[in-house]
């Protein structure tokens, strides 16, 4: 019986969006994956403005100093059992904009990660792929199982830091 | 035997019947936007999921305001079921929607408090309606019981006819329906961040998506009680009020809390009273 509950649970996802300082790429991906096309409301997905009626967090762009404490904010609102997902490789390093002076690089600096979706910006398929895997990830925190961590690629393609970098080493 | 069935049927069969219609809703307000949409038990899911979830208190007014809110839609549900006091039911259903009001205005964001505020508006467009629904019927019974409704001749829909009319529009308010979903949206989730149900989270939302089920059953219960006699009839035109106001609901803009009002006052509440007074001259000229 506990177990159907938890797979009912996993059936209602909804999610709330927080823009991190993001190019608005991810953005409107985002939003094509509610237009008729793709339609996530199939999977009982609902697009809510409030943190606290939100089980999936949504998190694109990369975060800097002055936003990170919004997030947490945001964060702090979720009832559990939660997830959180990050759109775009923005979310896992900085993306295009790492080492960047105001980038802090990587949302899982701030709050803990649970899926991230590669791509810049990811395809909807890949955020819908991403956002299944958040429902069994909520489903496992909702029975008080453990969840694995986030993963996340190791390889990144920050350049060296601070513009003449390159000539320093030189010298 | 008939009051235990009668109040079996409204307690546990009509939020089913309510729950059942807004997974009906959301179905169909997907396929006249082009989408697949969600299961039809789709309510169901998300009522299991909000009970599962952590409640976040922000006051202990709150709190008791969602109770109050459930308990009074049930109470206006039996009152009628029963065929008791309809002035009784309208003050409790009235009850229930301020203390949704009050619920709301007790914390401190503004959005809340704006959907409060939009939500007494609201009520200040629909309430005439339902106050002239409830005199019409008194005109054409004698009687303020619910009862006598079921011992009339001839079904209201003869006698209250521009009535009728008046109450679909009023019924597209309380149902939360573009152009007049101004206090709270059941589809546009971002609106006002969801207006009065902004600052309830978990389980204590689940109890007012249980008041919505038993409220969409006792607005198009009142809606086939203008058929009484041909009870299925009756049951047919509510379901075919319900689809039309869900086809409403997309085609429609959402418009200002001002122009609802506005709206509201004039032609439906107009219709209703030239239906009053047609019904009170022939009652003195017949007597
Ligand atoms: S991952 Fe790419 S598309 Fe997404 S916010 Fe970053 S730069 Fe924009």
């Amino acid at each position: 019986m506990a177990w159907s509950v938890h797979e009912l649970l996993g059936r209602s996802p909804w999610f709330v969006h927080y823009n991190c300082n993001s190019c608005n790429g991810c953005d409107i991906e985002l939003l094509a994956c509610l237009t008729p096309l793709y339609d996530v409301e199939r999977f009982g997905m609902l697009h809510v403005g409030n943190p606290k009626h939100a089980d999936i967090l949504v998190v694109t762009g990369s975060v800097n100093h002055r936003n990170a404490r919004v997030l947490q904010n945001v964060y702090a609102q979720l009832p559990t059992p939660h997830v959180v997902v990050g759109l775009g490789v923005c979310t896992s390093s900085g993306g295009v904009f790492a080492g960047s002076y105001n980038v802090l690089g990587g949302v899982d600096k701030v709050i803990p990660v649970d899926v991230f979706v590669p791509g810049c910006p990811p395809r909807p398929e890949a955020m819908m792929d991403g956002f299944l895997r958040a429902v069994e990830i909520l489903k496992r925190k909702s029975a008080g199982l453990p969840s694995a961590p986030a993963e996340k690629e190791v390889i990144t393609v920050a350049p060296p830091s601070g513009p003449h970098a390159e000539e320093s080493d030189a010298a | 035997m008939g009051t235990v069935m009668a109040l079996f049927f409204v307690v546990v069969v009509a939020p089913l019947v309510g729950l059942v219609l807004n997974g009906a809703d959301r179905v169909v307000t997907a396929r006249l936007q082009g989408r697949v949409g969600p299961p039809l038990l789709q309510p169901l899911y998300d009522l299991v999921k909000l009970w599962r979830k952590e409640p976040l208190v922000v006051n202990r007014v709150q709190i008791g305001y969602v109770y109050l809110h459930l308990a009074f839609m049930v109470m206006t549900l039996v009152l009628l079921a029963l065929g008791g006091d309809m002035v009784l039911a309208l003050f409790a259903h009235a009850f229930s929607a301020l203390s949704l009001v009050i619920g709301a205005s007790s914390v401190r964001s503004p959005f809340s408090r704006i959907g409060a505020q939009r939500k007494i508006m609201q009520m200040l467009a629909y309430e005439p309606v339902f106050i002239l629904l409830v005199v019409g019927i008194y005109l054409r019974t004698g009687s303020f019981m619910a009862s006598a409704v079921g011992r009339l001749d001839a079904p209201l829909i003869v006698s209250l006819p521009l009535v009728f009319l008046a109450y679909l529009v009023a019924l597209e308010i309380k149902l939360e329906k573009s152009p007049f979903d101004v206090a709270t949206s059941h589809h546009a989730h971002q609106e006002l961040v969801k207006g009065v149900t902004l600052e309830y989270a978990g389980p204590y939302l689940a109890l007012i998506e249980v008041a919505h089920f038993y409220e969409t059953f006792l607005l198009l219960g009142i809606v086939a009680a203008f058929f009484v006699r041909q009870i299925w009839l009756g049951v047919g035109v509510a379901l075919v009020v319900y689809a039309g106001a869900i086809v409403v609901d997309n085609v429609c803009a959402r418009l200002r809390t001002t122009w609802m009002v506005r709206c509201l006052w004039t032609v439906p509440v107009m219709l209703a009273v030239c239906n009053i007074i047609w019904l009170y001259v022939r009652r003195t000229q017949g007597g």
